[in-house]
């Protein structure tokens, strides 16, 4: 019986009224657009992606800074040098992107931990999502102007 | 007309295999968790300290990596940064590997049939192992006086000893 398929189950006979149902639209048409599902195209799928491109960054990161910090141990002149470079508007900018990447990734993680452990975690996922971008705007508000000002001089 | 049939996932049987030894993927999952929300603090911290207070990033030379030194509190700061940081940005990593790279033998390595997966996991286990190493060794034998201290402004310092 299970392994009937529906058109079979649909004309075995009037009995069913839900085989009926199916009788009359045998076809099933194609989507206008990618149906999605309750995961994929919204907040839970994009919070995942940016989580795995922000991780992946910040780990590439710090390979090179754990590297360029154990210059201290070479000499002050290696170390200079190198950090130096680290004060230039292309390197200031880097850096801005680094600490948005690092705000992101940081306040994301805490909401996947409230997914996990907070009871009503899961039913908030969506909110919680708004309030890391609203606290991640907070945050670069205070950060921008005065990491541009270090930079760029002001 | 045999149906296959999937055994729920709370069953016995279940709950059996992943009973059997240390579960290290559920202790890795936990560890992600506990070391995330520590590294909030320790790395929102050390961005204040570097990037925003004082002169910001202009402020950062050898002389203000030994002044942070001289305080056994930094010490500890940085050496847990390093751990946790390092550790979990590879597991993280290992998660990255474990879901798009093959785990069919695609090299032949020391006459051994490798994966890809296999290749990144291990360069991520050397990678990590030898960073540790070399970050612990660095903030615990960092010398401040190393080089010429003309150089790095602590010549006062320096002279004493």
């Amino acid at each position: 019986m299970s392994e009937k398929s529906a058109g079979t189950l649909a004309a075995s006979g009037p009995g069913q009224p839900a085989s009926k149902k199916r009788g009359r639209s045998p076809r099933i048409g194609a989507p206008r657009a990618p149906a999605g599902t309750l995961y994929r195209g919204n907040t839970g799928m994009w919070s995942w992606v940016l989580h795995r491109i922000t991780g992946v960054a910040i780990f590439f990161f710090l390979l090179v800074h754990i590297l360029d910090t154990a210059l201290v141990r070479v000499s002050p002149e290696a170390y200079n040098a190198v950090i130096n470079t680290y004060k230039t508007p292309i390197m200031g900018l880097g850096e801005l992107g680094l600490v948005v990447a690092i705000g992101f990734h940081a306040l994301n993680g805490l909401r996947i931990i409230l997914i996990d452990f907070w009871g009503v975690g899961p039913k908030y996922h969506k909110l919680m999502f708004v309030v890391v971008i609203l606290l991640l705007i907070v945050l670069l508000a205070g950060f921008v102007p005065r990491h541009l000002m270090h930079v760029f001089g002001g | 007309m045999t149906t296959e049939r999937i055994e729920a996932p709370r069953s016995a049987r279940a709950a059996r295999s992943s009973g059997r030894g240390i579960n290290w993927e559920k202790w890795g999952w936990i560890y992600m968790r506990v070391s995330g929300v520590i590294l909030v603090v320790l790395i929102f911290g050390h961005l204040f300290v570097n990037l925003v207070s004082g002169e910001g990033v202009n402020a950062i030379d050898f002389a203000f990596v030994a002044g942070k030194w001289a305080d056994p509190f930094y010490i500890v700061w940085d050496t847990l940064l390093l751990w946790l940081a390092l550790i979990h940005g590879a597991n993280g990593m290992r998660t990255i590997v474990n879901d798009y790279a093959s785990t069919r033998p695609y090299f032949t390595l020391f006459k051994k049939n490798v994966s890809l997966s296999t290749i990144f996991k291990g360069a991520l286990l050397a990678s990590t192992v030898i960073l540790l190493i070399l970050g612990t060794l660095v903030i615990y034998t960092f010398d401040p006086c190393l080089g010429d201290p003309q150089s790095s402004g602590l010549q006062e310092i320096c002279a004493a000893k």
